[in-house]
């Protein structure tokens, strides 16, 4: 399984695409794509998991590293458009807590 | 040389049946040939020089130009041999590396292992099992001086070696506490500031600890972000999920964390697991929680380890015996 990325920016913000599956195999593409978007301060990195079907803990660990890159950058991050499985790992290693998660916002439209 | 000799006759021989006959006998004999060469390390460039002169032998007026392209291909293949040579030597590290990472899981089973600590009013059974060499997953059971028992369970981000490094970690640093009857809450913040301190960002290990106290069968118990267990309540006779909320360790160094508590009564179970267990996939489609408590329902009435090993081999056989992540799985229940 693959993880096909998608970045548009659109004023201050940067609103990615994920389609796939997020593991070990793919979760280094992820960070690297992910990592050099934190570093303009005020921006607001919007991550669109919708099409997001399977992540991992690889996974959770390429979100830590980009969140604390914005801390120092910063700039923020958000995450939209979640699974109810993927959402479920956010919730049960409590990075829902530290995380933004907005459950409701449709990335595109915005 | 004795057997490359008789090869070089050998070859001869073959070779000159299938230009006179073309039967499939003669290829049959060429595919043992090229078998024993293999074998004997024989390069292709010597194969090569092997066919000039048996041809030459055979056939002593061959026209030059044949003979000269020969040589021609002789020339090509010796790139091919050194290309065979240092695959040998490839395969000869391969075996070195495999032996050395098999030393260090023996190592690391001896350094992590714990043994089960004899309570008199607790059936414990434990199993885990890495998915490859090395285990990512961790627990650690063991009875303080005024006989309290702590029982650890924690996974660690990734499999393989890198997370067996970081196990050891956590091994010594929780053996470092001067009080083994030390408070789950208190367990987990130490152990999130040497996390913290100790890794690289984006790794993270998730942790259950437990205190269990046989004087008033009170279970004192804290989560830094680890899969939830199970709790059995032998009367209603009902599974519900054990409610404990935490960050995972190695996040953010000033974290707290709740401490909860149960009441252990006669024929009660706290199950505890890692995410190996829930992870499993049947035909790629994930299994439910619900699942895996029904098969450890199917096999609850065994005595605990026995319990533990029948839903572990029941998981292994769902995967083909092959596991995607370690697997481990500790059952506590309460005798008397």
């Amino acid at each position: 399984m693959n993880l096909d990325i998608n970045v548009t920016e659109n004023s201050e913000k940067y609103l990615v695409h994920l389609s796939g599956e997020i593991d070990a195999y793919t979760s280094q593409k992820l960070k690297d794509t992910l990592l050099p978007l934190t570093k303009k301060k005020g921006y607001t990195l919007v991550v669109d998991l919708e099409q997001v079907n399977y992540m991992d803990s690889t996974g959770l660990g390429v979100f830590i590293s980009v969140l604390k890159a914005t801390k120092e950058a910063e700039s923020s991050m958000t995450l939209i458009n979640l699974k109810e499985r993927v959402r479920k790992l956010f919730k049960i290693t409590g990075l829902d807590q530290i995380i933004n998660i907005n459950l409701d916002e449709r990335g595109v439209n915005d | 040389m004795e057997t490359i000799k008789l090869d070089l006759k050998h070859y001869k021989e073959l070779l000159k049946s299938y230009i006179e006959t073309q039967d499939e006998k003669s290829l049959y004999g060429a595919e043992q040939i090229s078998k024993s060469f293999i074998k004997n390390n024989i390069l292709p460039e010597e194969i090569v020089n092997l066919h000039i002169q048996s041809i030459i032998e055979l056939y002593p007026d061959l026209n030059k130009e044949i003979r000269h392209a020969m040589n021609f291909l002789l020339e090509t293949m010796i790139s091919y041999g050194l290309a065979h040579q240092e695959y040998q030597t490839l395969r000869e590290k391969q075996l070195e590396l495999k032996s050395e990472i098999s030393i260090a899981a023996n190592m690391q089973e001896t350094l992590l292992a714990t043994t089960i600590p004899n309570v008199e009013d607790l059936d414990i059974g434990v199993i885990s099992v890495p998915a490859h060499q090395m285990n990512g997953d961790y627990h650690h059971l063991v009875k303080s001086n005024d006989g309290l028992i702590g029982i650890a369970v924690a996974d660690v981000i990734g499999k393989g070696i890198p997370a067996a490094l970081c196990m050891s970690m956590i091994k010594y640093s929780m053996e470092s506490f001067p009080d083994q009857s030390m408070k789950p809450k208190a367990i987990l913040e130490s152990l999130n500031r040497v996390v913290e301190r100790n890794v690289e960002a984006g790794m993270f290990i998730t942790m259950f600890y437990a205190l269990y106290n046989p004087t008033d069968s009170k279970l004192q118990y804290a989560s830094a972000g680890h899969e939830p267990g199970f709790y059995y309540y032998a009367e209603q006779d009902t599974y519900n999920e054990i409610d404990a909320k935490g960050l995972v360790l190695g996040v953010s160094p000033d974290t707290n964390y709740n401490q909860y508590e149960l009441q252990l009564h006669q024929g009660d179970m706290v199950i505890l697991l890692t995410d190996g267990v829930t992870e499993c996939r049947n035909n790629g489609k994930f299994i439910e929680r619900e699942e895996v408590i029904e098969v450890i329902k199917k096999y609850a009435h065994l005595p605990a380890q026995e319990t533990v090993n029948q839903v572990y081999k029941h998981f292994e056989r769902l995967q083909n015996f092959q596991l995607k992540d370690d697997f481990t799985l500790i059952i506590l229940r309460k005798n008397v």
